[in-house]
């Protein structure tokens, strides 16, 4: 919504403030002012000046050489402009001045100095100028040539600001305003607003009854099918219509809200709109078939052709305005072909309705048709106010002599909109406020948005265009915007102490992201929706049940069309930008949702798991991602071993590289080579490794209740075991095999060599594991430790392991 | 030479080879040679046997004596070495402290979670639970629960992505409110973060995911006064002391009244820079007192109780804090980027 200043000034006499200071206060009591444009920013020096005498240009055959009485003077202009003559008057800026722009239409920020100067010799003292120049447009200005100086009016006055005299001394002020304010999508609600704002009086139009002996009645019958669609019908008449174009002080409201003008009677209905926020719509009543208005829902598949000249199919929820026999508008939309106004039209039929905004909102989508009218009646508008809105019309009519208004309106409102009622509780507004506000003081600030108070009830009254008052948290706000936000004092809760702290699965959320970081893995964010393409990408066989993917129905697009399933998609295209870019050593963590659902479509909510995603390239490989992972599980208290399956699960990894991670048998994580193929598809030249870890399994066993165990007392004997192992034999059998055997003694274990090549024989592979023993309770004997021995090594054994030495 | 004199001589002996000494070594060798067991005084106190009764304890006193001045001056000369030693160690041993560092190299928080941590650790100072809900939710909980019903024009400002027609994807934190109000009984006192999602095309100033920050107090007595001084503390708190606040009346379905709060711009201090537009003020989140219409929805008695609720922009204060210029850097996750946090 923009409204000029001097429009606002119109009811609003008093209002005697600069651009900032409006804008600030308005915004202060609701009304946010997003920005204001002061037209005249750029102008500077500009007078109307009338040419004396044209003379030929001596040395340009293009150029003539005129005398222009600037009010205080006469000074030599040379110009180039070819629709002038002697005795117009026009814009001079004089030496010194400023326009805004060029005559193309194309501004110049700061605006272009003009100065004195000669032109093939012949000294000019100031420019003639354009309406573009001007920082207008011809569009705006209808009265403006299409190439050339503009020309003012007879009665404009030599020597005065033309600035001024062309109405371009304005401000136009952008206002964001909320959905409860319909009433301020119009220059009175603004107004009004202003007045209370800045405590001036607020002088509305006043629209007096209209009209000849005639009644509307017999002109134009009315009738609502539907009265849930429309709440009220209001259709006036005016004959003997003359077509011609509307005055200066309309056109250069409507121009300075952006509205282009065109004839007396299409301005009226736009400067009412801008007005009084009503949409109106003027027919030819001679096209009105039967001289009957039918409101009701379209048939299926109607057809109807709209003043642009598009045919339009509607169907049963779009509402239609029709005379006897056919459809002449959409309602509220648009009208039609068939019932438009031309310049040869005799008699009007005003029509002011009141449509359901949602209604209107969703057909207008429907339809793909969005109007001036639709904005504003899908906001939901007040029906009172369409009276008062087509009997303005009506005034204007007759003040600005388009034609004889016929007496009377044809009204079809079967449910009169009552104004609402508010019990008025002020020692609540101010419990609710923390305020200490006198009641006296509440009524006087409501009373400047005319909330009036009923003694006799204690209620306060709220005009119907004041549809967000409902109850007593409304009226409040209306005491604390006139009271002032920034008055209200500041305070913190009291009463009964909360404590504050995160969930168990944020701290989860916190010690995976320490651990990531400190293992050198940076934290990403990825889009939790993704194109189905991924699971191709992904390799995901045709039966995975990864592919249940739950779908948007209004996607962005098929690339966010489906929210996640799998992590890795994200984390390996994070990647594969990092490799892209040239960046060395990449290692990224995300902590997000994934999203299953447990059937299709959704019936209720999809399980969101929180997902731990590592992904990497460059230095390290599968075992420093396993480094991290139980880095991570012995850091969230999971002391246990976590067991590696290989596994050939995940098709998007190496399938000799990759393994289902488990924890006291349940799986809880996997991890990872990039298959080949698909870090080639993703773009990453590198080998690269991923692990995914199911926080929501870690939460089952994570656990900070450690005991103390005591520090070892007693020495420890350490043994090495040096092994020919068969290729096939994992690490996993092997440690299996000293974790059992070892038994009660056993302190720990490490592999701290693993040989494969040349001097081993082919199909086997050299290990060397160190075992540490040690008794809580005693210094372990020889005997101990050779029967502990024993028994592991026997176990290798029957693994096909050989022993060295 | 008697006993004496031959002591004498052995002492003045020791402490000449003692201080004639390079090194430990040596000086070890005149230790074993005069005081080991097939040492010199050690070979003199094994004449005691040929030494008469009665001199006996003189003759072992100056044995000892000797033995002990030989001692002191072995230590002496040791420490003295030692120190040489140690004073030349050191000196070899100067560095250049100016090489570079072999840092441990750790990885980096993304910028929404630091800010998310910052604003956290103030309201849990504050004595707010942090608590979540589902981002995949039903209508009821992000719209109609929150005073938008069905075909209210806010439905449409906000763009939703659908799922089916009672299931989308949260365009709020603010749906967090009225499950928290559901399940608890006041006081109430949280903030709920959480990814939210708009059909807003991906651009510098939009992304179709980005997160919010929910905060909701229900008690007894509360007012918009505790809504302004609990939300002057948090701009305090995160953005220095010295910041100002404004409270501007603005509209939102679910709280009455509603407003929304600017913070003085903490690049130029409010006088007004290309950050803050020229306006020395920051629009940083919408707030107002919970509508009573959303308390009765959600179970809480409003005669008894009322409450406030504020929701913050995470990616908006993480731009503005950090001064990054492009919301697309957030979600592309360059090295490069996460490095500078």
């Amino acid at each position: 919504m923009n409204t000029s200043l001097s429009w606002i000034k119109m009811y609003v006499p008093d209002l005697d403030v600069t651009a900032q200071e409006y804008s600030d206060a308005m915004t202060m009591s609701g009304t946010k002012v997003e920005g204001y444009q002061r037209l005249d920013a750029d102008l500077d020096k500009i007078v109307v000046g009338q040419i004396e005498k044209i003379e030929k240009h001596p040395d340009a055959d293009k150029l003539i050489v005129c005398q222009v009485n600037v009010g205080t003077e006469t000074i030599q202009i040379v110009t180039g402009a070819p629709n002038v003559k002697e005795g117009d008057k026009v814009p001079i800026v004089l030496d010194g001045g400023r326009v805004a722009g060029g005559h193309d239409g194309k501004m110049t920020p700061g605006g272009i100095p003009i100065k004195k100067g000669k032109l093939r010799g012949i000294e000019s003292n100031g420019m003639m100028c354009s309406i573009e120049e001007l920082g207008s447009s011809q569009e705006l200005y209808p009265e403006a040539p299409e190439y050339g100086i503009y020309i003012f009016q007879e009665d404009a006055v030599v020597g005065e600001s033309a600035v001024k005299a062309l109405g371009l001394d304005d401000v136009i002020f952008e206002y964001e305003i909320t959905s409860n304010r319909v009433d301020c999508t119009s220059v009175i609600g603004i107004a009004r607003e202003a007045a209370a704002t800045f405590e001036k009086a607020f002088k509305p139009p006043v629209v007096k009854a209209t009209g000849n002996q005639e009644a509307a009645g017999d002109y134009i019958q009315v009738s609502v099918e539907d009265e849930n669609l429309c709440s009220r019908y209001c259709a006036r008449i005016v004959k003997n219509v003359k077509i011609g174009p509307s005055p200066k002080w309309m056109q250069r409201c409507l121009a300075a809200n952006g509205i282009r003008p065109i004839n007396n009677l299409v301005d009226i209905t736009n400067y009412v709109m801008e007005e009084y926020g009503q949409p109106m719509h003027a027919y030819d009543l001679d096209t009105i078939e039967e001289r009957k208005i039918v409101v009701r829902r379209a048939k299926q598949g109607e057809k109807f052709v709209t003043l642009d000249g598009q045919a339009r199919t509607m169907d049963e929820d779009v509402l239609m305005i029709c005379d006897g026999k056919k459809p002449v508008g959409i309602a509220g939309i648009m009208g039609g072909e068939n019932s438009m106004i031309t310049d040869q039209v005799k008699t009007v039929l005003f029509e002011a309705a009141c449509f359901d905004g949602a209604n209107i909102r969703k057909s207008s989508k429907r339809i793909g048709l969005r109007t001036d009218a639709s904005a504003k009646f899908e906001k939901g508008l007040d029906p009172n106010n369409a009276q008062a809105a087509i009997d303005r019309a009506c005034q204007l009519m007759e003040e600005l002599g388009a034609g004889e208004v016929v007496g009377g309106m044809v009204d079809a409102y079967a449910q009169k909109r009552e104004p609402a009622r508010v019990k008025f509780e002020p020692e609540k507004i101010n419990a609710l406020l923390g305020t200490d506000i006198s009641s006296e003081e509440m009524l006087g600030y409501l009373r400047r948005v005319e909330l009036e108070y009923d003694e006799a009830s204690g209620e306060i009254v709220a005009p119907t265009f004041r549809q967000d008052i409902q109850c007593m948290a409304d009226v409040a706000e209306e005491v604390a915007r006139f009271y002032g936000y920034d008055k209200i004092s500041t305070t913190l809760p009291t009463g009964e102490a909360t404590t504050g702290r995160i969930s168990f699965q944020q701290y989860i959320e916190q010690i995976a992201r320490n651990v990531a970081e400190y293992s050198g893995f940076s934290q990403g964010m990825c889009y939790s929706f993704e194109s189905p393409k991924v699971f191709d990408k992904l390799l995901l066989p045709s039966d995975c049940p990864k592919r249940k993917a739950i779908q948007i129905q209004n996607p962005l697009g098929e690339d966010f069309s489906i929210m996640r399933t799998v992590s890795v998609n994200g984390m390996l295209t994070s990647l594969a930008t990092n490799y892209n870019r040239r960046n060395k050593n990449v290692g990224l963590y995300e902590l997000g949702n994934v999203y299953l659902p447990k059937e299709l479509p959704l019936k209720e909510l999809p399980d969101e798991r929180m997902l731990f995603t590592l992904g990497m390239y460059g230095k390290g490989d599968f075992y420093t991602m396993k480094g991290v992972i139980e880095e991570f599980f012995e850091k969230v208290g999971m002391r246990k071993k976590p067991a590696y399956e290989p596994s050939t699960l995940h098709p998007y990894l190496h399938p000799g590289r990759q393994a289902i991670v488990t924890y006291e048998g349940k799986e809880i994580a996997f991890l990872g080579e990039v298959h080949p193929a698909v870090a080639e598809s993703y773009g990453i030249g590198e080998r690269a490794y991923l692990a995914v870890v199911d926080i929501p399994t870690v939460l089952e066993y994570a656990n900070f209740d450690y005991k103390y165990q005591g520090v070892a007392k007693y020495p420890a004997v350490t043994r090495d075991i040096s092994m020919v192992v068969p290729k096939e034999v994992l690490a996993g059998q092997i440690e299996a095999v000293i974790e059992q055997r070892g038994g009660k003694i056993l302190e720990d274990y490490n592999l701290f060599d693993l040989y494969e090549g040349k001097q081993i024989r082919k199909g086997f592979k050299s290990m060397a594991y160190s075992v540490t023993l040690r008794a809580k309770d005693r210094t372990l004997e020889e005997k101990d430790v050779a029967a502990v021995m024993k028994k592991m090594l026997h176990g290798l054994e029957s693994l096909g392991i050989e022993l060295r030495s | 030479m008697n006993m004496k004199e031959k002591l004498q001589e052995l002492r003045e002996e020791a402490v000449k080879r003692i201080q004639n000494s390079d090194g430990l070594d040596q000086l070890n060798e005149v230790r074993v040679a005069y005081l080991g067991k097939k040492g010199h005084l050690t070979a003199v106190s094994k004449s005691m046997k040929d030494v008469a009764p009665e001199d006996r304890p003189v003759f072992g006193r100056l044995v000892n004596d000797t033995r002990a001045h030989i001692e002191e001056f072995l230590e002496e000369a040791k420490e003295r070495m030692e120190r040489a030693l140690r004073e030349k160690q050191l000196e070899e041993e100067v560095i250049d402290v100016t090489l570079p560092a072999q840092k441990l190299e750790t990885g980096h928080r993304h910028p929404n979670t630091i800010a998310l941590e910052e604003v956290q650790r103030i309201f849990i100072g504050m004595g707010y639970e942090v608590v979540e809900g589902p981002e995949v939710e039903y209508d009821a909980y992000n719209f109609t629960k929150l005073n938008i019903p069905e075909d209210h024009p806010a439905k449409d400002e906000q763009d939703t992505f659908y799922i089916t027609k009672e299931i989308l994807l949260r365009t709020q934190t603010s749906s967090v409110q009225a499950r928290v109000m559901e399940q608890r009984k006041p006081p109430i006192r949280v903030i709920a973060p959480g990814r939210v999602f708009r059909s807003d095309e991906v651009d510098a100033t939009h992304s179709p995911s980005f997160h919010q920050i929910e905060g909701l107090v229900v008690d007894k007595n509360i007012t918009f006064a505790d809504l302004k001084g609990t939300l002057e503390e948090f701009a305090k708190q995160l953005f220095g002391p010295e910041t100002r606040t404004k409270f501007r009346p603005h509209h939102f379905p679910f709280t009455e009244p509603s407003a929304e709060v600017d913070v003085s711009c903490f690049k130029c201090k409010g006088s007004g820079c290309r950050f803050c537009k020229g306006s020395g003020w920051i629009e940083i989140l919408g707030c107002g007192m919970v509508h009573p219409h959303v308390l009765e929805m959600c179970g809480v008695d409003a005669k008894k109780y009322s409450g406030f609720a504020f929701g913050v922009g995470l990616e908006r204060i993480a731009l503005l804090k950090y001064e990054i210029d492009d919301m697309r850097l957030l979600y592309e996750n360059d090295v490069r980027f996460l490095k500078q946090f």
